[in-house]
Order: structure tokens, then C-alpha cells, then sequence
């Protein structure tokens, strides 16, 4: 017999979107802050966007270089590590396919780095292939500062911290190596699926 | 905490209530003796799963207010309105119930006495709660470190932990503890009476050149005013840590 909480029922559910909750999710309407750190103070005139890591040629674009990629609208449920997830968030950015278009590397992984220091490490398998983008715009606006404008990393098939806030570039890597929260106790890939919260899950 | 440690799995553990203590209206503590518990870190957070008849579970963070030295392990909850999990924790919960848990989590929102001071800790509402614990530790070791507390609180009633803090300020090891209230004062109150802002950082917090380590934790609009002004006055933003709680959180 499995342990049970005496009394506890839980809010009525919706079978609907239950489906689209991963295990030890609820859902949320609001849009919750999450950071380790002071919000930067990024100045879009002196923005870049970087893609370097043992490749010849470096990648920059300057904020009106990056706008003026070709971007999309991207519909998606998000699932924040914290537990709560918050489904059809929609965004604009440019996808990260386009970025690594032409850069010759056959790196594994990368790691996001951004304003204020924060760091997370991705696969490139999970960066491209239409699942990951350079968003800089929410649900029809600029992307607010505290929820990582100018410009954040979205994956939302990830747990939202490795949708780094502030990014200001991708480093290649050949090997996987930890970012900020995963050398912080948490999980180094971060599928919400299978729950992969902590080192070790 | 070296990396072995952190890489073992977290496994879900039993915490057994053994005492449960009314902060505030809407506020409570969990005393808990968790079998198993590896021990944790001032500042870190446990995960707590509630499970129904019909299998469904629910799962929130709750920030760890005991003391790394204490053997049992405190949660202090707030009920937030229509909250699935902090209602039955609040109101359900008693002593001789068990509870699933898993942690400690958490690497960075931490201290301990070798990471030095001054300290500056800035609260709001339930945000003291991972503050109490480090303040917890800081008595239970004797530590000196020079340490000032502002916390916010909406009233006098709504402040929680108020005669653990008045008795451990006047201990006179090194402690300031200054509480605003933003919504109504008592008469004859000689704190501030405002929502924290630049000029009472000014006045109370330390100078950048005293370079304290910071640790704000409350709602994101009060976190973000904080950490904000604070470097703004020139604050190396590299030692402010910060951790939010929102209205979400259930």
C-alpha cells in the first residue's frame, strides 16, 4: 500500500491538461520570477550575441544584426524545476537553428552564457532540429527584464532553468560540463518527463 | 558540499510531525524528525509531496527554517489563498502525521560561518524563512559575524518568528534586527512604516565598502526593488543572492 496524506484530495482536476503536466507539475496562470541574482542592467546598444567555442570564425551580431533574423511565433507549455508549469506560453524569437547555420563544429554540447554571470549547459541535439530559440519577445511584447529581456534562451521541452535569462552567446563544447545550477544540485540534462530535478534523478 | 554528495539521488524520506507551532494567522510551523535526513545547509529547501486516495500527488519547495545544528527539521508555511499544498499543511496537518520529503536542495542560497560577513539579510513576509535558519546557525555556533536583518512585514501581527528575533537581537552578539511594516503600524512604533526602498538601504543596510554578503528572499516585486537598489548604491551585485516567492507556489 502505497503511503497516502489522511485527508488530503487535491484541487478537482482537468484530465485534459493533466496530460500535459509532467509528473510533480501544477499547473499556473500567473508567470513566476525565478533568479539567483540582481536583474542585469543590459543596454541594447551595447548587446551581442555570441556563438565561439573552438570554431575559426566567431559568430557576433550586434541587437539590430540579431532582429533582424528571420524569427517565429512559438507556442509552447513551460515547466519550471520549482514545480509549477504554465502551458501555451507565447513567444518570438529566432530559432537557434538559424544561428548555428554554417558554423562548422561538430561540438556535443554548449553552455549559455549571459548577463549577471549565469550559465547553463544544453546538448546541441536539444539547441537544434526547431527545439530551441533566442526569444526576445512574450505574449506580443518586449520581454521583460525580470524574465530575461532583452533576449533569454527558450527550450521549453527542458526544465525552464536551462531557458537562461540575459543570454548573450553560446559557448561549443566537446564535452558536457555544468552550468551554474548544475553545479548547484541540480540535474545536468533536466527532462521533465522523467523528472530529472536533482544530480543523481 | 563536495560533489559526491551532491550526486547521490535525493530519496524520498519520512518526516513524522512532532510539534506544530502557530507563527502568525496564516502561518506554521512543521517540527519534523525526518528518518534518514543527511543533514543540509542554512538557506537550502526540501521538496514535500502530498499524496490522495486516488494516487494523485502534489508536489511544492518549502525553504528549511531549522538550523543546519538542529536534529529536527522545521518548515515554516504560509497559506496562501486557494494554495492546493500549504492549505493541507496548514490546516490539516498534525503532530503524529508523517510527511513525504526529499532534500536538502539547493547549492547556492546558502551560509554558513565560513563564508564570512558582514551579513546583510533583507526579508519579506515568509521570505524570512531560509533567513531564520541561517540566523539559527549563527546563534547555535556563537558566531559574531556582524549581521543586520530588515524585514518587511505587511503588520505587527504578520510577523513571524517576532520573539525569537527580539530575544536573539538583544543577545548583543553582533545583531540588528529592523522591521518595517507596510500596511499599519502600532501606535508609538519606532520602526520604519514603508515598503523597503533606496533610502532605508541607504540608512540601514551596510556600505558597498563594508562589501557585506547579501541575501534577499521575499516576494519578486520586494526582491527586485532590493536588489536593484542595492546596486544602485554601489554594491557588488555578485554578492547579492537572491530567492523569490511568488504568489504561485500553492
Amino acid at each position: 500500500m502505497a503511503f497516502l496524506n489522511r485527508g488530503f484530495k487535491g484541487r478537482p482536476r482537468d484530465p485534459a491538461q493533466a496530460r500535459r503536466l509532467p509528473p510533480g507539475q501544477h499547473q499556473v496562470r500567473d508567470f513566476p520570477v525565478l533568479s539567483a541574482g540582481p536583474t542585469p542592467d543590459s543596454s541594447l546598444s551595447e548587446w551581442t550575441f555570441t556563438i565561439g567555442g573552438g570554431i575559426d570564425d566567431i559568430r557576433r551580431w550586434t541587437w539590430e544584426e540579431f532582429r533582424a533574423l528571420p524569427s517565429e511565433t512559438i507556442t509552447r507549455d513551460i515547466h519550471c524545476v520549482t514545480t509549477w508549469s504554465k502551458l501555451d506560453t507565447r513567444w518570438e524569437g529566432v530559432s537557434v537553428d538559424t544561428l548555428l547555420d554554417g558554423v562548422d563544429s561538430a561540438a556535443g554540447y554548449a553552455m549559455a552564457f549571459c548577463d549577471g554571470g549565469y550559465t547553463t549547459n544544453v546538448p546541441v541535439a536539444d539547441l537544434t532540429g526547431g527545439r530551441a530559440w533566442i526569444a526576445f519577445g512574450f505574449d506580443g511584447q518586449p520581454l521583460e527584464p525580470e524574465h530575461g529581456g532583452p533576449a533569454r534562451l527558450l527550450i521549453p521541452h527542458l526544465y525552464f532553468w536551462k531557458s537562461a535569462k540575459w543570454i548573450r552567446g553560446l559557448r561549443l563544447m566537446n564535452e558536457d560540463s555544468p552550468g551554474f545550477w548544475e553545479r548547484n544540485g541540480y540535474h545536468m540534462y533536466g527532462d521533465p518527463w522523467t523528472e530529472q530535478r536533482y544530480s543523481g534523478d | 558540499m563536495d560533489r559526491a554528495a551532491l550526486q547521490r539521488r535525493l530519496s524520498w524520506l519520512f518526516g513524522e510531525v512532532v510539534e506544530v507551532i502557530d507563527e502568525t494567522a496564516r502561518v506554521r510551523t512543521l517540527v519534523m524528525e525526518v528518518s534518514g535526513w543527511p543533514g543540509h545547509m542554512a538557506g537550502q529547501h526540501v521538496d514535500v509531496r502530498l499524496t490522495a486516495a486516488d494516487g494523485y500527488q502534489a508536489q511544492r519547495s518549502y525553504s528549511i527554517s531549522s538550523a543546519p545544528d538542529d536534529p529536527r527539521l522545521a518548515l515554516t508555511i504560509e497559506r496562501l489563498d486557494d494554495g492546493e499544498v500549504s492549505a493541507y499543511l496548514v490546516d490539516e496537518l498534525r503532530v503524529g502525521d508523517r510527511l513525504e520529503l526529499r532534500g536538502p536542495i539547493g547549492g547556492y542560497f546558502v551560509w554558513d560561518v565560513s563564508a564570512g560577513g558582514p551579513l546583510l539579510l533583507v526579508a519579506g513576509g515568509s521570505g524570512i524563512c531560509p533567513l531564520m535558519a541561517i540566523l539559527r546557525h549563527r546563534s547555535a555556533v556563537g558566531s559574531a559575524v556582524p549581521t543586520r536583518l530588515i524585514y518587511s512585514s505587511r503588520s505587527l501581527d504578520e510577523v513571524i518568528y517576532r520573539a525569537e528575533l527580539d530575544r536573539i537581537a538583544a543577545a548583543g552578539n553582533g545583531l540588528t534586527v529592523l522591521h518595517t511594516l507596510t500596511r499599519s503600524q502600532p501606535s508609538g512604533w519606532s520602526g520604519y512604516g514603508r515598503r523597503i526602498d533606496t533610502k532605508m538601504l541607504a540608512d540601514a543596510a551596510w556600505t558597498p565598502a563594508d562589501a557585506p554578503l547579501t541575501y534577499v528572499c521575499g516576494p519578486t516585486a520586494l526582491v527586485e526593488t532590493v536588489a536593484d537598489s542595492l546596486v544602485n548604491l554601489g554594491h557588488d551585485a555578485s554578492r547579492i543572492k537572491t530567492e523569490r516567492f511568488g504568489p504561485t507556489g500553492g
